[in-house]
């Protein structure tokens, strides 16, 4: 990590790595049940291998908790699995499709039919659950509108829902983690990391990622700009024929609103490059969620999303 | 207020974008708390605002340590060589009440990027450098406090392995460094109890450091099986912080649901502790504004800001926040509505 130098300067990811570990500290240290938001994503693999460094060479102090959507790409389970496995951390699975059958939720229907909204249920009724009062999502600032104004130690009220005219002020890393009984607080540790900083961190830790992030062969198709996987989970129509391309995902997420991008990027240098040379954000490009209106984010974070 | 994030070749730049208004002081205070650079935008056709004057004594009082007078709209005053001293004069005379470690005035176009990113053709009497060169090369290494070690304990980890006996006996300190140099074989005292022992060893998550200084994380291995909980702290036994229970401290008040008085009862978190505290004495409130002092003042409402002086239930190692911006910050809690109200930085402690 640190190399020593006699100016006492450290590196851009160095001080992002200080502060995300810190973070990550202090929430062990103030919570009672915290959990950490585990998808199989880039941002959730560095949020579980800072956790892994922030209580080395103890175990991570908390479970991790997956939203399982049911339309999740097979390699991303398996590898989702294989950490956990490897960490000895307990993982806890809410899935959408109990909510389904259960009657909790009702599934969308028609073109962009998806399950990214029903996953607030999920979410919310996991962490009541398991009465988790620290819930570590790997959202950053850089990505959306919405999350540009979050706090990094963000309240959640006993319904669940964020306020984002009323929330706490932040300052100097002094956090406020005080909440009463049902309510909680989701922490971001990445707030200050952009999209770069993640895969400049990746390359220079090594860290694996799920190899869907590189450039392989798939059949796609275009759906109002964004190519999606053909798959058993989304309906195409007529006249969205399936072609063969080269591509990688910016972003993993659900299948039916996670697009991919054409790509030959098979390091990760080759990605960083790719990245730097694109103006359009990761969630503009490839997700489908973010796209309904302007306020998609905002909408849905208020009522608990990520 | 929202954050933004842009990157040149040379510098990653994050922006705190607050409004400016008097109603939004708590969130110009908060996006201070953390900056290492302040920029106060004047109109060069009306000079000097109550606006831009409030900006800089609030950059001032979270102690920023550089502050940028950007004089835009150059354009619209005929790229004037005068104008612009006039208004870098008018300043400067404010800027004698204040504390400015490193004050920048750049005149700027906004609009037809005069000195913005290039340097402008249209000033040629201006030698300086341009905003973004300043911004890319401005030294900010040198704002940390590197003199005196203070090391707050945020976590203890214990990995309780009874099977790796390399693990079995584990018991390091956990947190990020607040101020100095930290070195294996350096000696260390813990406060609150004075007993000194040595750092045996410096852990990161990449194996041992050779040192530890501001911000990193890092876990400290003693020599000595002292008792140590989170919310002590290590220092130097000739570089000790006041343990102190009796504070000064300019406070912000960030809530309209009650004000601050003399008799109110707070939650106070100072680094990694958290204690109760009493408000003793408030000896004055400040005009944003006019920097004017009101020593009649019997409270605090939001937005406003004074001088208080507190009583705590367990003694805070702190310094003045002029000092070490780490161990002289606090924030102040509302113990029935758990939110943050109120911002303290450390005058005089002891």
């Amino acid at each position: 990590m640190t190399a020593v130098r006699s100016d006492y300067l450290l590196s851009q990811l160095d001080v992002l790595e200080a502060e995300s570990i810190h973070i990550m500290r202090e929430v062990a240290a103030e919570f009672e049940r915290p959990v950490l938001l585990f998808s199989g994503g880039k941002d959730s693999i560095l949020m579980l291998a800072l956790a892994e460094r922030a209580f080395w060479p103890a175990r991570i102090p908390f479970p991790v908790m997956h939203i399982d959507t049911g339309h999740n790409f097979d390699e991303v389970l398996d590898f989702r699995d294989r950490r956990v496995a490897e960490l000895g951390i307990r993982l806890v699975v809410a899935s959408v499709q109990e909510a389904i059958d259960d009657g909790r939720v009702t599934e969308e229907s028609g073109r962009w039919a998806s399950r990214n909204r029903l996953q607030t249920t999920s979410l919310l009724d996991g962490i009541a659950e398991h009465r988790f009062d620290a819930v570590f999502g790997g959202a950053r600032r850089d990505e959306e509108k919405a999350r540009a104004k979050e706090r990094i130690f963000s309240f959640r009220d006993e319904f669940g829902q964020w306020d984002p005219k009323n929330q706490r002020p932040e300052l100097w890393n002094v956090y406020n983690t005080r909440i009463h009984r049902g309510e909680h607080i989701r922490v971001f540790p990445l707030s200050n990391w952009t999209e770069l900083d993640v895969w400049h961190y990746i390359e220079r830790e090594g860290l694996e990622i799920p190899a869907i992030y590189f450039a392989h062969q798939r059949a796609v198709f275009e759906r109002d700009g964004i190519l999606l996987a053909d798959n058993r989970h989304v309906v195409r129509a007529d006249d969205e024929p399936i072609f063969e391309a080269s591509v990688r995902y910016r972003t993993v997420g659900d299948m039916t609103c996670t697009g991919a991008v054409e790509s030959t990027a098979v390091t990760i240098a080759e990605v960083i490059a790719e990245i730097g040379a694109t103006r359009i954000t990761e969630r503009g490009q490839t997700r489908a969620d973010d796209r309904a209106s302007e306020a998609a984010m905002e909408d849905r974070k208020r009522e608990g999303y990520f | 207020m929202a954050y933004r994030y842009f990157a040149t070749p040379r510098r990653k730049f994050i922006i705190a974008d607050t409004p400016g208004h008097i109603q939004y002081t708590r969130n110009m205070v908060t996006g201070a708390s953390t900056a290492d650079l302040a920029v106060v935008l004047v109109d060069a056709r009306n000079g000097l605002t109550e606006q831009s004057r409030r900006h800089a004594f609030l950059a001032t009082l979270l102690r920023v340590p550089h502050l940028v007078l950007a004089i835009n709209k150059m354009d619209l005053v005929g790229y004037d060589a005068a104008r612009f001293e006039q208004i870098a004069e008018e300043f400067t005379a404010f800027a004698a009440k204040l504390d400015i470690r490193d004050l920048t005035f750049i005149p700027i176009s906004a609009l037809h990027g005069d000195n913005v990113v290039q340097r402008s053709a249209s000033m040629p009497w201006y030698d300086g450098p341009s905003l973004l060169h300043h911004l890319e090369h401005v030294h900010i290494a040198s704002d940390r406090n590197l003199i005196d070690a203070r090391f707050p304990v945020q976590y203890v980890i214990r990995p309780h392995q009874a099977t790796d006996p390399e693990l079995h006996d584990y018991r390091g300190y956990a947190g990020q460094v607040a101020g100095g140099v930290l070195k294996p074989g350096d000696e260390v005292m813990h406060l609150p109890s004075g007993l000194t022992t040595t750092i045996q060893r410096i852990d990161t998550a990449s194996g041992p450091a050779a040192e530890a200084y501001p911000p990193m994380s890092v876990t400290l291995l003693l020599a000595d099986d002292l008792d140590v909980s989170r919310g002590d702290m290590f220092c130097r036994p000739h570089n000790q912080p006041p343990a102190a229970q009796d504070v000064q401290a300019m406070i912000c008040w960030m809530t309209d649901a009650r004000p601050l008085a003399v008799g109110s009862r707070l939650v106070l978190k100072h680094t990694t502790r958290t204690v109760k505290t009493i408000v003793r004495d408030l000896q004055y409130r400040i005009d944003v504004n006019t920097l004017h002092r009101d020593e009649t003042a019997s409270q605090l409402g939001l937005n406003e800001i004074g001088r208080v002086s507190l009583r705590t239930t367990q003694p805070l190692f702190c310094d003045p926040y002029a000092r070490n911006r780490m161990t002289g910050g606090f924030i102040l809690i509302d113990e029935a509505s758990s939110a943050t109200i109120g911002a303290g930085m450390i005058t005089e402690a002891g």
